[in-house]
């Protein structure tokens, strides 16, 4: 399970590549969002994977009973998420706002902040 | 007194609140310079009090370290939240006379204090999963800030910034997890303990690299440094200000506080990297200044270089180097914020950032050109003032292990510096005006709201330069918590490992 895991994050990251060298800013934030999902699947599977076995604590004891999942890489996980669901919200709208007044997703052309001869 | 450790984090966001509330109300300005005030009291009372006990911990939520959130201060947390308390206060009282009212309708003041809140966590947190989320704060606010109100600059200059910077958190992220598959654990002090029965230790090294290419991002070194001068001209003076002065300062802090806490089991490797990222963001950074021309670029330019210095000191990891690099950040916020507020009133007086459009601030408002001499001077390390003692200390460190070549880059970048500070004030101060403006002081709104922040940080340069002895030892103290960390591992664990 961890191998097929690895490999699954392997291409995430592989196809996250390819789409961020591309030029249009659209293609870069899935890029983005690919590459940030193979985040938490590494801290998810770094956690050690424990298949069928929730970390319930049984009534009358202390402690779960046996071998049992790892739930912090979970919660860190779930915050990772939470964060970059925000980020890249925040990340799309300013495309959006980027395409309106620049009229351009292209970073090639985004040459407004440093223009090539400053002195114009 | 444990407790006190959350409150120069309580009162920024509790500020942010208020401030957001009243952002139709110009009541929502003072909100923020009260609270920025109040920061300032509660990060001085905190560093008397790491001065007086050591290191501080404190266990968020009563959940005993490893297991929970610690929030620690040994002395270059302590001083680093105070001067971070210290810029953020002078901006607030800057920020009246810079911010329109658009802006803080649209809520300035409160995305303000959430970004010197997010930066004060980061120096702060005893855990490198809440140091991401710090990191995260600050990010999102400073996206906020950078293109509020913005125009087709803002945005474009925001793009950029916030493609790499979310590219370096992400990298980050995996570090974290792929630390957290190797030592099961996420807390500095137990990260340190546990690091060296780590069994694959050519593992850590590839980890350590991970965390070096995400903290390099957000310290902006040689070869990663391109969002910033990318972004940093293109928001408002005091925005700028606040970014130049504290946010790549965020990045040095975790890349001394990581390598010289977890990542120190092969120095020979992790250290070789970082003096050569070291020299070549110090060359790179100040060329790059020479061939620019715009006021707020220039000083962009010359971040980067003065990076190069920090990185420097720690990649040398002798006791005087370390001792030069926390020297050298609190010495350059300082300076840097008080640069491009000087670039601000620059700006409203001449009309312009290039300098070959604007000119004659030196002959009607000489007052201002006595203030940008003093934070130029200090940049380029002229002595009495802080810049001098922070190269001093850094220069005398690489000839003490006889790295003749690295001492002649620092000293060469040094000159250069010199070179671009005499660009702008050859151009900007000197020569006149080419539209025969007039830039006095007395036709600047709000006058005082713009000067005394900028007169309170040159003031405050002056005197780390003439009376450096009470520093340099505050600084050999910081240095000597960060390369024996027993004091603080068993603050933080409560127990003698």
């Amino acid at each position: 399970m961890e191998q097929l895991l690895s490999v699954l994050i392997g291409a995430l990251v592989a196809a996250s590549v390819y789409l961020m060298l591309a030029r249009s800013l659209l293609r870069f934030l899935f890029g983005l969002i690919l590459l940030s999902n193979a985040a938490n699947l590494t801290i998810f599977v770094a956690g050690r994977l424990t298949p069928g076995a929730p970390p319930l604590v049984p009534d009358g004891l202390d402690a779960p009973a046996g071998v049992v999942a790892n739930a912090l890489p979970q919660a860190l996980v779930l915050t990772a998420i939470v964060i970059g669901f925000g980020l890249f919200a925040f990340a799309l709208i300013l495309a959006f706002r980027a395409y309106q007044s620049l009229g351009t997703l292209n970073t090639d052309e985004m040459r407004v902040a440093e223009p090539e001869d400053p002195k114009s | 007194m444990s407790w006190y450790l959350s409150l120069p984090l309580i009162i920024p966001f509790t500020t942010a609140i208020i401030a957001y509330l009243l952002r139709a109300s110009p009541a929502g300005r003072w909100v923020s310079v009260a609270g920025s005030g109040l920061g300032l009291a509660a990060s001085i009372v905190l560093m008397a009090l790491v001065l007086d006990e050591g290191v501080v911990a404190a266990q968020m939520g009563q959940w005993a370290a490893p297991f929970g959130i610690t929030l620690v201060a040994d002395l270059l947390s302590a001083v680093m939240v105070l001067i971070t308390a210290i810029t953020g206060f002078a901006v607030a009282i800057y920020a009246m006379g810079d911010v329109t009212e658009a802006q803080e309708r649209l809520g300035y003041h409160g995305l303000f204090q959430v970004l010197l809140a997010g930066v004060t966590g980061a120096f702060l947190t005893g855990d490198l999963f809440n140091l991401y989320v710090w990191f995260e704060v600050m990010l999102i606010a400073s996206f906020g800030l950078l293109v509020l109100m913005g125009g087709r600059e803002q945005v474009d200059g925001g793009v950029k910034y916030v493609a790499l910077n979310l590219i370096s958190t992400i990298f980050f992220l995996m570090g974290i997890g792929l630390l957290y598959g190797l030592t099961g654990t996420l807390n500095f002090a137990d990260l340190a303990l546990k690091v060296e029965g780590v069994e694959n230790q050519g593992l850590l090294t590839v980890v350590a690299m991970m965390f070096m290419v995400a903290f390099g991002v957000k310290a902006a070194v040689f070869p990663l440094f391109f969002w910033l001068p990318a972004a940093y001209h293109t928001p408002s003076f005091s925005v700028s200000a606040v970014f130049a002065g504290l946010l790549t300062k965020v990045g040095v802090y975790a890349l001394i506080r990581c390598f010289t806490l977890v990542f120190d089991h092969d120095i020979a490797f992790t250290h070789t990297i970082l003096l050569w990222v070291a020299c070549l963001t110090m060359v790179v950074g100040v060329l790059g200044a020479a061939a620019q021309s715009d006021f707020r670029k220039i000083l962009s330019f010359h971040i980067i270089s003065q990076i190069g210095y920090m990185i420097l000191g720690l990649a040398l990891m002798t006791p005087l180097a370390i001792v030069g690099a926390v020297f050298y950040l609190v010495h350059h916020i300082i300076v840097k914020a008080n640069l491009f507020l000087i670039a601000g009133v620059a700006k409203r007086l001449t009309g312009g950032t290039e300098v070959y459009q604007i000119g004659g601030l030196y002959k009607y408002a000489p007052f201002l050109g006595v203030l940008f001499l003093i934070p130029a001077f200090s940049l380029a390390g002229f002595p009495p003032l802080s810049g001098f003692w922070a190269k001093y200390i850094i220069v005398k460190a690489t000839l003490d292990i006889e790295m003749w070549f690295v001492a002649f880059i620092a000293l060469a970048v040094g000159l250069m510096t010199i070179y671009s500070m005499t660009k702008i004030w050859a151009e900007a101060f000197w020569k006149n005006h080419p539209d025969g403006v007039e830039p006095r002081l007395s036709g600047l709104q709000n006058k005082w709201a713009q000067l005394l922040p900028i007169g309170g940080l040159a003031a405050l340069t002056i005197f780390i330069g003439i009376n450096p002895e009470p520093f340099v030892q505050f600084a050999e103290a910081s240095a000597a918590q960060l390369l024996d960390p027993t004091d603080y591992i068993t603050t933080v664990l409560g127990e003698t490992p």
